[in-house]
């Protein structure tokens, strides 16, 4: 059993999405993607444990040798980003019960699981797997459902913002898809492992750097890096409340991953630091990422909308990380991945329960919340905290290897542009915080606060922003391993 | 040199053409179902790309027949094709789900020209905000 751990991970998910669909029964499918996610959660705290100690597990699927066969590949950096994404999936699982009834017509809610869980399968299988094609092949499930899980929300604009995300995202994965065949028809390998081996022979070949420059296209868009981020902000503010928290947590995270994945372990971090200079290329966008974003956030009157370029700007840190090109850089970009996740997925979830109470999530709407949903809005703050990065959270520790990454380079105005981004985060999240503790409260009498079934997935979100955010050494370790490994390259 | 280069790799000129042109209409067309069969002719040339991936010169079908060992016959790579036919299948699904999505649209907005669909949003941009 144990050692079909990388299989199950993915076929679990993926085969419990169409078992939601024949029980045709709200409750029912809601029970079978909390197992499966859960079971998922699970497997990958076993595949981390295990990775960890005993080193990379390499699974041939089918019994099929690599680099022939399609290869399952679990090192110490995906069994992490694994961690990440199922840890998201199992607590949105719970809170989408309460939440999807409220916001989704009853016909449609088996298929709402269905979608979750294939979604959920997709972001889990571009993650383990060590083959490029099969990356491709993932990322459409996961993308597929992902549109129909987005154009499930109440608003007609959730139709529109459904279909820009449908085309963008195609468009990023056909770029993908062009990339990996043009590294195809120099390498006739698809293993991630085997083609690192064999790239440092073409590297001087054009059709190689054509192809990372398709990829990096790609992936940008998939990752929504500023300036390809225009689909983002409207598929976050109109998709269900659990939707949101769970792609906002999972989706660009999982396609940071991809881009770290084929720009350090199949190119190698030489051939993208030192022939294609991707650092010198990512570095201003993401600067003008994280402050730019934060600026508009400052003035969005949709709290949805407010997180949604908030998360932008937070996607600017991972990838400002990434452009140091070192391993303290690449540590806080693989921390941001899980310490984002935490912060965002409690924030989203925070506005999930107004939503649920209230209807809206406008600014305005929040007046005097602060006393009418206490745990709720107590929650918001504890998730803002962490993202502006207020010591005893995790946004802090991120924000530290972050600013570490910059001074060991030397680049102390990079340093203090994460500080005053850092302290527009705090203007945003003060805004929803003074409207919803010192205004008084206008709205419906009934107002109470939000059932405990939408409040223990939020707050078990807050509880690992702090545990993490005072355990840091833990995370930290994990991350620095992960970033050495990249670094250093899958030949070593 | 330059003519040898386009009259031998003609079909990847073709690829190209077919790119820039679905890639031209996606961007260009303001109408949601043009947009998707731009989106459309964008994918095929990559089908076509990968295709022309697996062809080798002189090289026959990829099927074992008797009489033909393994050693003398140079066949054509089929994995392209292969791998392929899984992007055609996505391509597929790509189409249906922003086919419905269109659908959907035209039923909630009564039209599916995006400039008359951002109007229609920024009107009611105010009110529907505050109602969720």
């Amino acid at each position: 059993m144990a050692e079909h751990y990388p299989a199950l991970q993915v076929v679990v998910p993926l085969l419990a999405a169409p078992l939601c669909l024949f029980v045709r029964n709200g409750r029912a499918a809601w029970g079978l993607a909390v197992l499966a996610s859960w079971t998922a959660l699970g497997i990958s705290l076993m595949l981390l444990s295990r990775v960890m100690s005993s080193g990379v597990i390499s699974y041939a699927l089918g019994g099929w040798a690599p680099p022939i066969g399609i290869e399952y590949r679990v090192d110490v950096v995906n069994a992490w980003v694994l961690v990440i994404v199922s840890t998201i999936g199992a607590l949105v699982a719970p809170y989408a019960l309460t939440s999807v009834e409220r916001e989704i017509g009853a016909r449609r809610i088996p298929l709402f699981y269905a979608a979750y869980l294939l979604c959920l399968s997709g972001l889990l299988g571009i993650t383990i797997t060590g083959d490029v094609f099969n990356v491709f092949v993932f990322l459409e499930i996961s993308s597929l459902s992902a549109y129909a899980l987005i154009a499930l929300g109440q608003d007609r604009r959730a139709l529109t913002s459904a279909f820009r995300y449908l085309v963008a995202g195609s468009v990023g994965a056909t770029f993908i898809v062009i990339g990996i065949g043009l590294l195809y028809s120099m390498t006739g390998s698809l293993n991630m492992a085997d083609l690192a081996q064999l790239l440092p022979g073409v590297w001087e070949s054009r059709t190689v750097k054509v192809a990372y420059g398709f990829l990096a296209v790609g992936f940008c868009l998939k990752l929504a890096l500023f300036p390809l981020h225009l689909w983002l902000p409207n598929a976050y503010t109109y998709a269900p409340s659990p939707v949101t928290a769970f792609m906002a947590s999972t989706a660009t995270k999982v396609a940071v991953y991809m881009l770290l994945r084929f720009f350090l372990t199949v190119f190698g971090a030489a051939f993208s630091f030192d022939v294609m200079a991707l650092d010198r290329v990512l570095l201003p966008l993401a600067l003008v990422a994280v402050v730019s974003m934060s600026l508009v956030a400052i003035f969005q009157v949709n709290v949805k909308r407010l997180l949604a370029y908030s998360s932008v700007a937070q996607i600017g840190y991972m990838i400002l990380g990434l452009s140091f090109a070192t391993v303290t850089g690449l540590t806080a970009t693989l921390l941001h991945l899980f310490n984002h996740a935490l912060m965002k997925g409690a924030l989203f979830m925070a506005m999930g329960c107004v939503m649920y109470r209230v209807g809206s999530v406008h600014i305005d709407a929040m007046a005097g919340l602060g006393r009418r949903m206490p745990a709720t809005m107590a929650a918001f703050v504890a998730g803002g905290l962490s993202l502006v990065g207020v010591p005893l959270t995790v946004g802090f520790v991120s924000k530290w290897y972050l600013i570490l990454g910059a001074l060991e380079r030397g680049w102390w105005p990079v340093a203090v542009l994460v500080l005053i981004a850092s302290l527009m985060a705090l203007v945003y999240i003060w805004r929803v915080v003074e409207v919803a503790y010192f205004r008084e409260f206008t709205g419906d009498q009934q107002t109470r606060e939000a059932p405990w079934t939408l409040l223990w997935p939020t707050w078990a979100l807050v509880a690992l922003n702090l545990y993490f955010g005072i355990a840091a050494e833990r995370t930290a370790g994990i991350a620095r391993q992960a970033a050495e490994v990249l670094m250093t390259g899958i030949g070593q | 040199m330059t003519l040898d280069l386009l009259l031998t790799h003609y079909n990847y000129w073709v690829v190209i053409f077919l790119m820039m042109v679905g890639f031209y209409i996606l961007i260009s067309r303001g109408n949601l179902i043009k947009k998707i069969v731009g989106l459309n002719v964008f994918q095929t040339s990559v089908f076509m790309l990968y295709i022309s991936l697996g062809k080798i010169t002189e090289g026959t079908p990829p099927i074992l027949v008797d009489g033909y060992g393994e050693a003398d016959v140079v066949y054509s790579n089929p994995l392209p094709h292969v791998l392929i036919l899984t992007a055609i299948v996505v391509g597929i699904a790509t189409t249906s789900v922003g086919l419905a999505l269109a659908v959907r649209i035209k039923e909630a907005y009564g039209t599916l020209e995006e400039d008359e669909i951002t109007g229609i949003e920024a009107g009611i941009e105010p009110a529907g905000e505050a109602g969720g």
